[in-house]
């Protein structure tokens, strides 16, 4: 075996590799439960590359077959009941995940110095993931993967001068139909997934230059031992790797518990409408995004404006990947930021939540008010940031990290 | 401030009619058990004899149903497929979708998944909701889907309601004489059936269970794996957890 790897190694470097990204990784000892959800997305990656391709096997991607292939799937194939179950619950899950991740740089400040092009490369996945799970979800051919594409898709046409053909050249024809889906297919099997992988590497690279934040926000480069290794760091592997077993343990047995139990999850993982093949005669009574794309739906429907309130859904997303400019405050970490910075990212977190379940309900006038209400309080989490962070007063941040 | 604060009580409020489905009908309540095969069996007589003629299953097989319903083939074969089906075909219908569309307004919708989409309850209270209205084409209405197409198929077991049947009403009886006062269902039937009320409800029952089932063959099959899945991963959990405590016992 030793032999084998010299005789690989002299030839490309898999011991460095190895050494560079796992065995001599020197990673902050302080992590706390937040930082399962890196490799938790990974996870969910690895699941829905492999089920995906198991369900290309059998899934056809035309109008007239995919509904039913999808049922094919569901009784005829060995266990395509579970590949389908898996690949469903597991796009929910990559977004509960990736949400939770994307928190985690919130409150640790892992978007700042030096951090910024980590932050970027994980913004760019995350803007991939929403087309990957927008396209993917029109696959099934369902009444609601049908007409949500066709409200997602108008939504370009509010673009003044060029929307029509824009969302004329997206759908390939005046109408969502067997193109649209067979595109859609193209790009959600092949296209977007060589993106995600690369920016998935592009983004653990980056980090792996500069080093993992941690929870205090202390950089354990500026203390290194007499070995150059950093007083506060141990190896990735094998500690961080027996470590997030344990995360991964506890995270698959959440998730397969509804994958075998609740797949529908009571109709937010797989709405009821789907169960209904596409109709393009017949509206839904309410049409609406699956959850994790709600909170900037109910953005989007918060302005009175058909063009502006594309603008702000744009902007809601666009305004994340400044935020390492955005974010004044001497110090990362919401353990030593000042009462405002805490203040403001829970207000931003109830009222992203809020958004989300105002997505998912019907509109009255009530519940408008309340989302442009939580619209601005979204805003001004970013907006105001610069100001916020710049004149609160902070905590004195520890020379080592702390182990709580 | 005082509309914020109503605007959050409304939000609040109706976030039950959302996971209702927004029905506003009162409905029974029904407990499906697709473990009980007696029930399947005649959920599915029932569905071949009186909705397959019009109602497709075209995404499920028949074999499937036999076996996971503890059919033989042959009997099945004999009994339950009509025309010259194998057994191993997808359960289609011979009646043309666009003629359909004259007859009854639209084509009658294709029920292997009815119970995904519309829910066991829905479908419960719907079959059981049928009454006399001599406006409508057919002679009939539905108190669950008001100026439904579908004649009332089961009306020589059920009979015809002569008013709109009372759904999703809680049952009162009489203290005194321990009678019934009121009930959920039809009061009086203007063209009685072959069925006394109860019996038709167990028999609308086996229907929707039958429905259910065959909505997601693959449910029972889900809940057994998943049952060995989770346990698995309850004993592998302790081993990481242990495992990750000796690697960082010295981590401090």
């Amino acid at each position: 075996m030793q032999k084998l790897i010299n005789w690989v190694d002299q030839r490309l470097p898999i011991v460095k590799a190895f050494e560079d990204h796992m065995s001599k990784y020197y990673a902050p000892k302080n992590f706390n439960f937040l930082y399962f959800f890196g490799v938790l997305s990974f996870v969910v990656l690895a699941n829905q590359l492999l089920t995906g391709i198991w369900l290309t096997m059998s899934y056809n991607p035309t109008a007239e077959g995919a509904f039913a292939s999808i049922e094919y799937i569901m009784r005829d194939v060995e266990y395509g009941w579970l590949l389908r179950y898996l690949h469903s619950t597991g796009a929910s899950a990559f977004f509960v995940v990736v949400y939770m991740h994307m928190f985690r740089g919130l409150m640790y400040g892992s978007y700042k110095k030096p951090r910024e092009l980590v932050w970027i490369f994980g913004m760019t996945i995350y803007l991939a993931l929403m087309a990957e799970a927008f396209m993917g979800y029109l696959l099934p051919w369902g009444q609601m993967s049908y007409w949500g594409a066709q409200v997602i898709v108008n939504l370009f046409g509010a673009i003044p001068y060029i929307g029509e053909g824009l969302s004329l050249w997206i759908r390939g024809d005046y109408l969502i139909s067997g193109i649209t889906l067979n595109r859609f297919f193209a790009l959600h099997v092949v296209a977007l997934p060589i993106v995600i992988i690369a920016l998935v590497v592009l983004h653990v690279l980056a980090l792996h230059t500069v080093g993992s934040n941690n929870p205090d926000g202390v950089e354990i480069k500026k203390n290194k031992d007499e070995n150059g290794i950093p007083k506060d760091g141990i190896p990735f592997h094998p500690f961080y790797t027996v470590h997030d077993m344990v995360g991964i343990v506890v995270f698959l047995f959440v998730f397969c518990a509804i994958v075998f139990f609740f797949p529908e999850m009571g109709g937010y993982f797989i709405e009821k409408p789907n169960f209904e093949p596409a109709n393009p005669l017949k509206t839904p009574d309410h049409i609406a995004p699956v959850w994790y794309f709600t909170p900037f739906y109910a953005i989007l429907r918060a302005v009175p404006d058909a063009f502006l309130g594309v603008v702000a859904m744009g902007a809601a997303i666009a305004v994340l990947f400044v935020l390492p400019w955005l974010d004044r405050s001497p110090v990362k970490s919401m353990r030593y930021k000042g009462w405002m910075s805490k203040i403001w990212l829970v207000m931003f977190v109830i009222a992203f939540c809020i958004l989300g379940y105002l997505g998912v309900v019907v509109t009255t006038p009530g519940r408008t008010l309340l989302a442009q209400i939580l619209t601005g309080v979204y805003f001004a989490y970013f907006l105001l940031m610069p100001w916020y962070t710049s004149i609160e007063k902070t905590k004195p941040v520890p020379e080592r990290v702390t182990m709580k | 401030m005082k509309k914020l604060i109503i605007a959050l009580f409304l939000t609040f409020v109706s976030a039950g009619s959302f996971a209702a489905g927004g029905a506003s009908v009162p409905m029974d309540p029904i407990d499906t058990d697709i473990r009980d095969q007696e029930s399947l069996q005649r959920g599915l007589a029932l569905f071949t004899n009186y909705c397959f003629a019009c109602h497709s299953m075209k995404y499920a097989r028949y074999e499937r149903a036999a076996n996971d319903l503890g059919i033989p083939n042959e009997i099945f074969e004999e009994n339950l497929i009509f025309g010259d089906a194998k057994i191993g075909e997808l359960m289609e219908i011979a009646m043309p979708e666009d003629l359909a569309k004259v007859w009854f307004g639209s084509a009658p919708p294709d029920l292997t998944l009815a119970a995904r989409l519309r829910g066991p309850e829905w479908l419960y209270n719907y079959m059981r909701g049928f009454y006399a209205d001599s406006k409508r084409p057919y002679g009939v209405n539905n108190v669950v889907f008001k100026d439904v197409g579908m004649p009332h198929v089961l009306a020589d077991l059920q009979g015809v309601c002569a008013d709109k049947p009372q759904l999703g009403v809680e049952p009162e009886v009489d203290p005194l004489s321990g009678k019934i006062v009121k009930s959920s269902g039809c009061e009086e039937f203007s063209t009685p059936g072959k069925l006394s009320p109860d019996q038709y409800d167990e028999a609308i029952y086996d229907l929707v269970n039958f429905l259910e089932y065959v909505g997601e063959p693959s449910r029972l099959q889900s809940v057994e794996l998943g049952r060995t899945v989770l346990i698995f991963l309850a004993f592998f959990f302790i081993f990481v957890y242990f495992l990750n405590k000796e690697y960082w016992r010295d981590i401090h």
